[in-house]
């Protein structure tokens, strides 16, 4: 049992998808115009994290490694559907907010990658508490945003008026420039937080992400592992990597932890 | 044609793909970094998206949308199969510029397998049914998308290696000033608006 409490602190804190890993950039942006379509996206998207990692854990030991990836994405896209589903028959006004955004959960990042490095490796109770955690947390980190962007660009929260009648919305804060201000700053607090740690010789935490490398990136598998930072330099050396990339995800990521 | 016209510069600049629709987020922050690999990735992105564009057009045409067939009810299934799709295609198209066109192969080859996870593929293909347009408005609209995403990669590649020695504020160094500066470019994105 405490294993899989250990996994809900793991998803919520210590390894939050939003704030630490930096996963599943494109719909933190996107939909966390208020903070009730915040929420939405997060419990759909904890839905569809739970009975994956459930069902790939299931199947773990059925499906080949060669072909693992078409396989996860496969189970995650047909959760995907009947979650857009379920959405629009029983709460058509989140589902019209959403939109586009509800079927590109299967490219989400935070899924594909929890079924790659949990899921397929883990029995299926702690993977099914692994995709609590890790869905609570991309929630947690959703509302937040959502409600600092609805507080400055609307004056509310949860659709409730909270500034006084004097406040003026800044509504570019809830227009997409907003967005990546708001994330900005997020990151930046985060990262003085972490030279904090670093003067005071403490354990830094490990931050990921395809904008700050792919050292500790969860989807590794998909993107076969290559540094998308690093891009510029493999493309000068012209790495084996052509004859790798063909032969799917496994061969690079030997290639990578070789390296 | 008129019609067209709009749809492209609506979807290359108004809806810009990045910087008003939030799609393709990761590679436009992590592959931005000067302006060579940048215009290299979205090269890529505009080959692997008009052909995914064109290619899911015509299975939605005449398989999952097509009323002869099981009553035209196999739309639930788009998603799963567009992403099967996009990914298979990714592969194909891999292999087969790496035989037939070595030299386009090797300006985007790295690039190729990294698009899969890039959500505007899925977006444009998705997009295309739920607006309705024909394979050839999805195409022209595929195309316009992906050449918005060059676009704006570029501009920022450009701004990123100018400001790459500036004095930046110790806790905004990395990707929080390339967030601030896609912001600001968001906003001169929104000038765009009153085109259409």
């Amino acid at each position: 049992m405490s294993k899989c409490l250990e996994r809900i602190y793991n998803g919520l804190v210590k390894e939050n998808p939003t704030f630490v890993l930096m996963l599943g950039m494109c719909p933190t942006l996107a939909v966390t115009t208020s903070a009730v379509n915040g929420i939405g996206m997060g419990l759909s998207t904890t839905a569809v994290l739970i009975m994956s990692n459930m069902l790939i854990s299931m199947l773990r030991k059925i499906i080949p490694d060669s072909v693992r990836m078409p396989a996860f994405i496969v189970v995650v896209a047909s959760f995907v559907t009947i979650v857009d589903f379920l959405l629009e028959g029983f709460v058509p006004s989140l589902y019209d907010s959403l939109g586009l955004y509800i079927p590109l959960i299967v490219v989400n990042c935070i899924i594909l990658g929890r079924a790659e490095s949990y899921a397929s490796k883990n029995p299926v109770l702690p993977s099914i508490f692994d995709g609590i955690g890790m869905g609570l947390g991309f929630t947690v980190g959703l509302t937040c945003i959502g409600i600092v962007r609805e507080l400055i660009g609307a004056g509310q929260i949860f659709g409730m008026q909270v500034m006084p009648e004097f406040y003026e919305p800044l509504t570019i804060f809830i227009l997409a420039p907003g967005a990546f201000f708001v994330l900005a700053c997020l990151v930046a607090l985060q990262n003085k937080v972490k030279n904090n740690y670093a003067k005071k010789e403490r354990e830094v935490p490990q931050t990921a992400g395809c904008g700050e490398g792919c050292a500790a990136c969860a989807s590794r598998g998909i993107c076969g592992g290559h540094m998308i930072s690093d891009i510029s330099v493999s493309f000068e050396v012209d790495q084996p990597e052509d004859t790798a990339s063909n032969n799917g995800g496994t061969e690079n990521k030997k290639e990578q932890e070789g390296v | 044609m008129q019609e067209l016209l709009l749809i492209a510069v609506g979807s290359a600049f108004v809806n810009n793909v990045v910087l008003s629709q939030f799609l393709g987020i990761c590679p436009f922050l992590g592959v931005s970094k000067n302006v060579k690999t940048a215009a290299g990735m979205g090269g890529a992105v505009v080959f692997v998206i008009t052909i995914a564009s064109f290619v899911t057009g015509l299975i939605y045409k005449f398989i999952l949308g097509n009323p002869n067939i099981m009553g035209g009810e196999l739309q639930y299934l788009n998603t799963i199969v567009f992403i099967l799709v996009i990914a298979a295609l990714v592969q194909f198209v891999e292999m087969f510029l790496k035989k037939a066109m070595p030299a386009l192969y090797n300006a985007l080859g790295v690039y190729l397998p990294l698009i899969t996870t890039n959500c505007a593929v899925l977006g444009v293909a998705l997009t295309n049914v739920q607006e309705g347009y024909d394979i050839l408005t999805g195409v022209v609209n595929g195309f316009a998308t992906a050449a918005g995403f060059l676009v704006s990669i570029v501009l920022m590649a450009g701004i990123r290696e100018k400001t790459e020695h500036n004095d930046v504020p110790e806790s905004f160094r990395g990707t929080p000033i390339v967030l601030v500066t896609a912001g600001l470019m968001a906003i001169a994105f929104f000038g765009f608006s009153g085109l259409i």
